[in-house]
């Protein structure tokens, strides 16, 4: 079989091993770091996103396959780090300040990550103040906002005064998620977009920033 | 206990056994299940309500009094254990002071507390496995017990020789923070359970007895985390069926023997990854049901009856979680459709909360009314139905929403 389309299996079947496996003897080859990235990663976890809006897959098969593909990935990322050129825009990621829940997130990361965006996740528990200074320093896209709690939810919208505040609001996007939000709230706290679940937020990224440049 | 309360007690506990058991009761039963609540209620904060367990009893005691429930949990030895962690230095979760805010309510870690290689030492032995492997890492009080004798391997002269680890400075150490934590521990229950019979005297029966939890979800929350869990799925299949199997002969039995001393016969069992979407349907079958299930058999033929949270939305597993005893256990639903659980669980199973947590924190009385109405409409005839908040009340429902909930089942929920 091809690499690319041994590569494109291995990260949708979520083999880790044979993701890594392959990924190595590509470079060995000499095939473009790039070209595993774009024409077999890529639409790996296209078909990924497809199959769990289908419900073919559910969480434990995304996780399986984003652990694949951020395996293999890591072998890729130091050969294109100065040229930035694999990232489809900048994604500053995080849950919100007072929350310490971060499932949903670090799965929503590792599929940004598979639809070539480059993420900067600030991790869980995350105050304003350190969104705003990532968002700024890496010149972000879009920042995402995770909250299990109701009690958290607040810290959503101060996150977003605080982008205000400093100025950032018009350059950077606001996606929100997680178990207690809705699409009302999302526009209550003037967010850009709420996405339900890991694959309508890459969806809702790539709407919103698609295409734009790599973190600086 | 006066006349009065003995009559309303007996009242209330028929209401309920009657929607458990399937009749129509001579209204819909309202309960309470809840965490921070009554704290927030009574103007505390969160970190008072886990510090101050005196006055975390005054708080349950007035809303118990205020709200006038048919039924209510006794929440006390689930919320006021501040001071036994800081005693225990408990590493499972950050609480109020201790890594969230002092109104916050406390939260759950997420990590690996046993790793996928490790299986085999548990299904072998799990007594020895938690005593010198896992409960070193989940609190600083049980280091000690990193050098806890095997006596199973040593027995006859053995014994005598094992009695040398407990000379070690470290188990003495352990031996003394544990006994500082049960200490608090004590006080906690102490002034709890007189509440509780206080409250029965009042007429206001306490569903809280026993709690416990699915097999998959104790190994997924509190041994292997959700994500090793869910890829212990794909790579470590048997093994992790062999312990769920282990996990639900060793939480049944304490289940059982815990429950013999507590004055509710009723179970709580919160679930959290059998939900839509976090497993498949085939994946439920497989690793989820066939455990939880056995586990409710064995606490109802124990005399139990389960009080099932079903967290999240659980539409598509009704057809399957319909394969239990009728008429036996509750199901609390939070966000899955009522009218499709009453549809295709309605003459097996009780069903539970419903009322959304948004609704109940950001909506207005009326609009609670109304969605009551509607629930008791749809899903009261033929009994089996207890409203309450979707998972309890939330810590930050209004209170007018709260008693809006209430009045509707007052006023709709009449036997017609």
């Amino acid at each position: 079989m091809a690499v690319l389309e041994e590569l494109r299996e291995a990260v949708l079947t979520g083999d880790k091993d044979r993701a890594v496996e392959v990924t190595r003897l590509g470079l060995e080859t000499s095939i473009d770091p790039q070209a595993l990235i774009d024409d077999a990663m890529i639409p790996a976890m296209d078909e990924v996103g497809r199959r769990f809006e289908e419900e073919e897959y559910f969480v434990p098969e995304l996780l399986l396959s984003a652990r694949a593909m951020k395996a293999a990935l890591e072998l890729i990322r130091p050969l294109l780090a100065d040229t930035g050129a694999s990232s489809r825009g900048c994604i500053v990621i995080g849950t919100v300040k007072g929350d310490l829940h971060d499932i949903g997130k670090n799965l929503v990361s590792a599929m940004f990550e598979g639809a070539g965006f480059e993420v900067v996740d600030l991790g869980s528990d995350v105050s304003p103040e350190a969104f705003v200074a990532a968002a700024r320093e890496k010149s972000a896209d879009l920042v995402g906002l995770s909250a299990l709690l109701t009690v958290t939810m607040p810290s959503m919208k101060s996150t977003i005064e605080a982008l205000e505040a400093a100025g950032l609001r018009d350059r950077v996007k606001v996606l929100v998620g997680g178990a207690p939000l809705s699409t009302d709230y999302a526009v209550e706290i003037k967010a850009d977009a709420y996405a339900p679940n890991a694959t309508a937020a890459v969806r809702a990224a790539q709407e919103l920033v698609g295409g734009r440049a790599p973190c600086r | 206990m006066t006349a009065e309360g003995a009559k309303l007690f007996e009242e209330r506990s028929q209401r309920i056994l009657d929607a458990v058991e399937l009749r129509e009761p001579d209204r819909v039963p309202f309960s309470t299940h809840w965490h921070f609540w009554p704290a927030r209620y009574a103007g505390m904060t969160c970190r008072e309500a886990m510090y101050e367990h005196a006055r975390f009893d005054a708080a349950v005691r007035k809303a118990v009094l205020d709200l006038e429930p048919d039924s209510f949990a006794l929440m006390q030895p689930g919320v006021a254990l501040g001071p036994a962690f800081d005693e225990m230095g408990f590493r499972m979760l950050e609480w109020p002071g201790h890594g969230v805010g002092e109104d916050s309510s406390y939260q759950y870690i997420d990590r690996e507390y046993m790793t996928a290689d490790e299986y085999d030492d548990y299904i072998l032995d799990p007594t020895g496995f938690f005593l010198r492997k896992y409960l070193p890492r989940v609190a600083e009080a049980f280091e000690g017990f990193a050098g806890f004798p095997d006596f199973p391997a040593f027995p006859y002269l053995g014994i005598a020789h094992s009695t040398s680890a407990f000379a070690t400075p470290e188990m003495a150490q352990s031996f003394e923070r544990l006994a500082a934590a049960g200490q608090k521990i004590n006080e906690v229950f102490g002034s709890a359970l007189p509440m509780a019979l206080e409250m029965t005297e009042h007429g206001f029966p306490t569903v809280f007895g026993s709690f416990s939890m699915a097999p998959y979800d104790y190994i997924a929350d509190y041994m292997r985390g959700s994500r090793g869990a869910m890829l212990d799925m794909f790579r470590h299949e048997e093994k992790m069926i062999a312990a769920i199997d282990k996990a639900r002969a060793v939480i049944v039995r304490g289940t059982i023997e815990r429950g013999a001393s507590l004055p509710s016969k009723t179970v709580f069992i919160p679930l959290h990854w059998g939900l839509d979407g976090f497993m498949s349907g085939e994946q439920f079958e497989k690793f989820y049901w066939p455990s939880l299930r056995d586990l409710m058999v064995e606490l109802i033929d124990a005399g139990m009856t389960p009080l099932i949270l079903w967290e999240g939305d659980c539409e598509s597993r009704l057809e399957v979680i319909g394969e239990i005893p009728a008429g036996k256990a509750i199901y609390f639903f939070e966000r899955t459709d009522p009218f499709k659980a009453k549809a295709v669980l309605g003459d097996t199973v009780c069903l539970r909360g419903f009322v959304p947590a948004s609704l109940l924190t950001t909506g207005k009385p009326s609009q609670v009314e109304d969605y009551c109405k509607r629930l008791i409409d749809g899903c009261a005839p033929g009994g089996g139905l207890i409203v309450d908040g979707s998972i309890g009340i939330p810590d930050d429902a209004r209170v007018e929403n709260v008693f809006a909930m209430r009045d509707a089942v007052w006023k709709y929920g009449q036997a017609r």
